[in-house]
């Protein structure tokens, strides 16, 4: 409550109250009572796994959807009686490509930016950097774009009327390594020029990017915080430990009875105890050299985005 | 108006950058107006019949002659028994048999009385009727050449004149039919999937979260589709007088001005499905499929209203392209000035408002 209250006192961009949004007629829970509030100029991501509810709660900030119930407001207004308002002033890409495939890049770049009163000249200075990584391909056709190429165009197309709240939905799915790291680097630059920014990922090494995240499970939100108060708030020392036969240590773990949760990661297996003490990894190499894992690797390690999500998801509500 | 154009140019991008467009845009009125100019009609000429002659004297060869003299029809001559005529028959080449008894000539010049046998196949009873007609006014014409002088003391001499077909040229009825018939299809089937395309594709999402009109979305996937049809419309007209010999016989004008509202009213039609539907698949069903067995049947110029049972004449009453069958009809064909098609255009004017003023109800300003 008291975070709440001080949220109040400074600028909001976009605020989410009690949003619940089902489908086929209340069968299907898709948005389950979720608050949320960005402030003016945040970068702020809602970190969940597919099917979170993530593009449901963007489809509803957008207008484009209504919420069964609670409200919502985006950049001051409200998303159903102001609808209009807001379509005016965000910039929206949505998780699936939706440009025009048989139009070139110039092509949708003039269309929208028409579509919103104004000109690519006008508002080329937020533009640049990330057009001129495709302006060679000015006048080849969206739909023959590679994923990274159509992620910048449909950027480009989001922010050419210099939007006040930008909502980015997954925009860096089916995008490679290299071009995801891009797309970041431009998001921190236009949150400079001071546009709020919304983004959505399933990815996990991607929430450390945000300046706060929301975790979000089965349309519940689990956390909200800054990546390094999550973190933090880890209650448990957290062991790593690799051995030849992963899976089957990843087993052992399980079956013993003061292992709390154990669960792969990477090349390595995460592992917290219900009870920890000073020689608890001497304990543990103990443990899998009983089981035959003479060869087992274990430390200690400080946790990840990632195990926080695991240790809120499985915690009852 | 700076948005409506960019709407209307990135339309025009859509239409001609998709080829099968194009092609069922321009292809199909070609084919359909070909095919029911030369294939489907309902004329008969240049019928196969066999003629049996077991009298071979001057009369029968004479009789023989005229009718081989006819356009009508193709003669082959065979002396044939009675079992080898419905051989013939049944292999369906010879649509009739005409059999000369031996006696012809003879019994004609003694007992003034003759007979001749026709026998024809009534497995398609419209052209055997027709085969009878034609052969029997031939067999009266011989009979007149041969006997002038047989006044009878009352004669009715009826003096036929077909009004506004004077060739009796089937191309005419069906010009009118099948111009009602491309326009409605071609148009209800492009524009009924301009709308929900995007809805599909995704590009609708994006495009709600903008400030644009619904009203600017649907003037604009209407305009390319009309200016083509426009043109689609005049290839027809061109086709019809040059091709098939149709004369235009009132204002091209008018014609071209009631077409465009026709176009118009389909184009409303083809929005109004797009915007209710929510695949591409179901729009092109709907205005596809289930326009064309309302339209072919209830135009009326393959099957005649008045024939039809009350409740579907009633039914015909909202099928745009019956109204426009009537205008073009009179203005095409008997030549007839906006005076008396007023009621029909009113008819379509507002049957197009109506189905506009649905779809833009219907358009949905929000996903689903």
């Amino acid at each position: 409550m008291i975070q709440s209250l001080s949220i109040i006192n400074r600028q909001l961009s976009i605020k989410c109250e009690n949003i619940t949004k089902t489908y086929n007629k209340g069968e299907l829970l898709a948005v389950d009572d979720v608050s949320f509030a960005v402030e003016k100029g945040e970068l702020f991501g809602l970190i969940g796994p597919d099917g979170a509810g993530k593009t449901s709660i963007f489809r509803i900030l957008t207008t484009v959807l209504l919420a069964d119930k609670g409200t919502a407001t985006v950049a001051g207004f409200d998303v159903v009686d102001d609808y209009r308002a807001i379509r005016n002033r965000v910039g929206y890409m949505p998780g699936k490509f939706s440009l025009y495939q048989d139009l070139t890049i110039k092509e949708n770049l003039e269309f929208f930016a028409t579509v919103f009163g104004t000109t690519i000249e006008e508002n080329y200075e937020l533009i640049k950097d990330i057009y001129d990584q495709i302006k060679p391909f000015n006048n080849r056709r969206a739909g023959k774009l590679s994923g990274g190429m159509k992620q910048k165009l449909a950027l480009c197309c989001a922010l050419i009327h210099k939007p006040e709240v930008l909502l980015l939905d997954e925009p860096t799915t089916g995008v490679d390594v290299v071009s995801r790291k891009e797309f970041w680097d431009m998001l921190k630059k236009l949150k400079q020029q001071g546009i709020t920014i919304l983004v959505s990922t399933p990815y996990m090494d991607e929430a450390n990017l945000c300046e706060r995240i929301a975790l979000i499970q089965n349309g519940k939100i689990l956390s909200v915080d800054t990546p390094q108060n999550i973190i933090k708030a880890f209650p448990v020392s957290l062991y790593a430990a690799k051995a030849d036969n992963i899976y089957k240590l990843l087993t052992d773990f399980r079956k013993s009875d003061f292992v709390a949760s154990a669960y792969a990661s990477g090349e390595y297996m995460h592992l917290t105890l219900k009870e920890d003490k000073p020689d608890s990894i001497r304990m543990l190499t103990q443990y899998a050299a009983q089981h035959g894992h003479s060869d087992a690797e274990i430390k200690k390690i400080t946790p990840g985005i990632e195990d926080s999500f695991i240790r809120l998801m499985q915690q009852p509500n | 108006m700076k948005q409506l154009l960019t709407f209307v140019k990135k339309e025009f991008y859509h239409v001609f950058r998709d080829r099968r467009t194009l092609l069922i845009m321009f292809g199909l009125p070609l084919v359909q107006i070909l095919l029911f100019g030369y294939a489907l009609t309902t004329e008969v000429r240049n019928i196969t019949i066999v003629i049996s002659d077991n009298a071979k004297d001057i009369n029968s060869q004479q009789l023989t002659n005229k009718i081989k003299s006819s356009a009508y029809f193709n003669v082959r001559e065979a002396v044939t028994g009675s079992k080898d005529i419905e051989k013939i028959l049944k292999k369906g080449e010879v649509k009739a048999v005409v059999i000369f008894p031996s006696q012809f000539g003879s019994d004609l010049q003694h007992s003034g009385k003759a007979r001749v046998q026709v026998i024809t196949d009534g497995s398609d009873p419209n052209t055997a009727k027709t085969i009878v007609n034609y052969l029997t006014a031939i067999i009266a014409g011989y009979q007149q050449q041969i006997a002038p002088a047989s006044p009878l003391p009352y004669t009715i001499v009826p003096e036929i004149r077909m009004l506004y077909n004077e060739e009796g040229n089937g191309s005419l009825n069906f010009i009118p039919g099948v111009m009602a018939l491309i326009l409605m299809l071609v148009c209800t089937a492009l524009t009924s999937v301009s709308v929900v395309k995007e809805k599909e594709l995704g590009t609708m999402e994006v495009l709600l979260v903008s400030p644009f009109k619904p009203v600017m979305v649907l003037i604009s996937k209407a305009v390319p589709y009309l200016v083509l049809s426009m043109v689609n419309f005049i290839l027809i007209v061109l086709l019809a007088v040059f091709v098939l010999h149709v004369e235009v016989k009132g204002s091209l004008l008018l014609l071209f001005m009631e077409s465009t509202l026709f176009i118009i009213t389909c184009l409303s039609f083809g929005l109004m499905i797009s915007n209710v539907t929510s695949s591409q698949q179901t729009a092109l069903l709907l205005s596809m499929m289930g326009m064309m067995i309302p339209t072919i049947v209830f135009t009326g110029f393959l099957f005649p209203l008045e024939n039809m049972p009350y409740i579907f004449q009633l039914i015909s009453n909202i099928i745009p392209s019956r109204w426009y069958f009537l205008i073009i009809k009179a203005v095409m064909l008997k030549g007839l000035g906006f005076a008396y098609i007023w009621k029909e255009t009113l008819i379509l004017i507002v049957m197009t408002l109506a189905l506009l003023g649905i779809a833009l109800k219907n358009f949905k300003i929000r996903l689903a």
